[in-house]
């Protein structure tokens, strides 16, 4: 019953991403109009057949820059989850491979120092001392990815070392490393898989703060976050400025939050919905 | 208890030492010498000479680690640079707006989540729950800065219920004070309330689908008792620990929320120490929020070991 009601968010979920990712891979080759292209005459216009979505201070298309706008948001979401996984992963194979022990130990308790930092006061860090810059945003958003992963990883695996089929393989003569690529890591890939359509939302959202208090990307590439900070003192003349860039976020992690929890009904019959 | 108890103090003074090493670190990491950086291309050898001996930069690193954290200890966090005052002092007046609104957006978003989660959780899987949950989803999505502005232009723009942002100062009254941060913090609080209230849903059901609960039941106890009675109580846990790491979500959405009403908190200051480069600030104050999130970390761990004295053992 559960996972017939849930079935509807899945498809939901699918739809809004891949819409999203479409259209910030569209955005390469074409865009109603170039976003490079200013029009001050015809500035702050709200939505007409010209400019599907208005124009911003500038006499920007809105729906334009919105396109370019998703491609920054993916592709800095997709980095930071990358290197959340690509270190985080190995980190919590290791530690579920010498469960109990000082190497386990060590990572666990590593892990639990970057949680303990609050992100974006570290992203602010970063950004006071090395600059503001789209790169920065991603290297403090993935930071904080690591022990996520870590932890998903170690997690997951924990219960598979137990099994009899691994144990058959340690006794095949099998190297723990061998066995972590080999057995263990296929098998956590669901929880893996899932783990990263969430932490590509909240990555998206962090993105967009980043960027909205002018710590992310800088002109002239356009971001989510920054429309809605240069609409900030524009939003009683032109609510669409504001209004438009905000619902591109929220639809977008809507759809990564709805399809993150309808992979892991679908991939978990078990599963008893998400836990945050 | 004690073990316990002594096993989590010794966590978190060496989570304290090693967060002050990698604040310390950062700083230390920047190319260049701080008091150039901080001076800016045009400033003479003799200024810099002169900032380099105030900021207590002459001596070894080691020297340096340990006058700056010895003073941190004794909440001396040095003069900020560009306002000539005491950081202690800057930091105290600050926390007179960032404290207060993070506690009310932490009293409301618990004020909303708990009818809310205890609400779908008595109606699992049916229409209510359904929207419930469907609205905590959105909720989740919306970025608390969006929302803000949307709060703005509709309580504030619009309706003239409350003001667009700045703050009164605590002089003014508390009305009025209170009325500054109302807005700043329903809009943290909407998205904290989201994620607490799906928690609670699924705390609840999984308590509910318990044999004592069957127990309590089949003994004639009503669905709405065993609810608030026995299910609430034992939910409890992880919840407690959703509200210990969301303070320090809190503190993010506040530096961020600060930003949009022009409140005077500590987010603020942050950003204006970073602009004016000045580091001495810069670098006390983030690990006065590192400080205070490790704190409120080791705080929910002490609560939930009393709240369930299972979790003594396992720490």
């Amino acid at each position: 019953m559960k996972t017939r009601r849930m079935r509807p968010g899945l498809a939901l979920g699918a739809a809004l991403s891949l819409a999203a990712l479409l259209l910030a891979l569209l955005s390469l080759v074409w865009t109603p109009h170039d976003i490079g292209a200013l029009d001050i005459a015809g500035k702050l216009r709200g939505p007409s057949a010209a400019h599907w979505l208005g124009t911003d201070h500038f006499g920007r298309d809105v729906a334009s820059m919105l396109m370019a706008g998703a491609r920054t948001s993916i592709a800095v979401a997709v980095v930071a989850v990358g290197i959340g996984m690509a270190l985080g992963v190995p980190l919590g194979l290791i530690a579920a491979a010498g469960a109990g022990g000082w190497l386990d130990e060590i990572i666990m308790r590593g892990n639990d120092l970057i949680f303990a930092f609050p992100s974006l006061v570290i992203a602010i860090l970063i950004t006071a001392v090395f600059g503001p810059s789209a790169l920065n945003a991603i290297l403090a958003i993935g930071i904080f990815n690591i022990p996520v992963f870590a932890r998903v990883a170690r997690g997951g695996a924990l219960g598979l070392w137990t099994l009899d089929y691994i144990r058959a393989a340690r006794v095949a003569g099998k190297g723990t490393a061998r066995i972590s690529a080999e057995h263990i890591l296929p098998n956590i890939a669901n929880l893996l898989i899932v783990q990263g359509t969430i932490q590509f939302s909240l990555g998206i959202l962090a993105e967009a703060g980043l960027s909205y208090v002018g710590l992310g990307a800088q002109p002239p590439t356009a971001s989510w976050g920054r429309m809605l900070a240069e609409a900030q003192t524009m939003v009683t003349l032109a609510p669409h400025v504001a209004l438009f860039p905000g619902l591109a976020i929220v639809l977008t992690v809507l759809g990564l939050n709805l399809l993150g929890d309808g992979l892991r009904d679908a991939l978990d019959p078990r599963g008893r919905g998400r836990q945050a | 208890m004690i073990r316990f108890l002594v096993r989590r103090l010794l966590a978190l003074a060496i989570s304290l030492i090693v967060a002050s090493f990698v604040v310390f670190a950062v700083i230390e990491v920047i190319p260049g010498d701080p008091a150039a950086f901080m001076l800016g291309l045009n400033a003479s050898p003799e200024t810099v000479a002169a900032l380099r001996e105030t900021l207590g930069l002459t001596g070894s690193l080691p020297a340096r680690y340990l006058s700056w954290a010895g003073g941190m200890l004794t909440g001396d966090f040095g003069i900020s640079y560009t306002y000539r005052v005491p950081v202690a002092d800057l930091v105290a007046g600050r926390l007179a707006v960032s404290l207060p609104l993070a506690l009310l957006s932490l009293a409301l978003s618990t004020a909303i989540a708990l009818p809310v989660g205890l609400y779908a959780a008595a109606r699992r899987g049916r229409a209510g729950d359904a929207a419930v949950m469907g609205l905590t989803q959105l909720g989740i999505a919306v970025p608390n800065f969006w929302f803000a502005m949307l709060l703005v232009l509709v309580f504030a723009v619009g309706l003239r219920w409350l003001p667009a942002g700045g703050f009164p100062g605590w002089e003014a009254g508390a009305l009025p004070a209170l009325g500054a941060l109302l807005l700043p913090s329903v809009a943290l609080a909407l998205p904290q309330a989201a994620i607490l209230a799906r928690v609670l849903r699924s705390a609840l059901i999984e308590t509910l689908e318990q044999d004592y609960i069957r127990t309590a039941r089949a003994k004639g106890l009503s669905r709405s008792r065993a609810l608030t009675h026995h299910a609430l109580r034992n939910a409890l846990v992880p919840v407690l620990t959703i509200l210990g790491m969301q303070f320090s979500f809190l503190l993010a959405g506040a530096i961020i929320i600060e930003n949009v009403f022009y409140l005077p908190g500590l987010g603020r200051l942050i950003f204006q120490a970073i602009t004016q480069r000045d580091l001495i600030v810069v670098e006390s104050v983030v690990m006065i929020l590192v400080f205070a999130v490790i704190l409120v970390t080791f705080a929910t761990d002490i609560a939930y070991a009393l709240v369930d004295p299972r979790l003594r053992r396992r720490a």
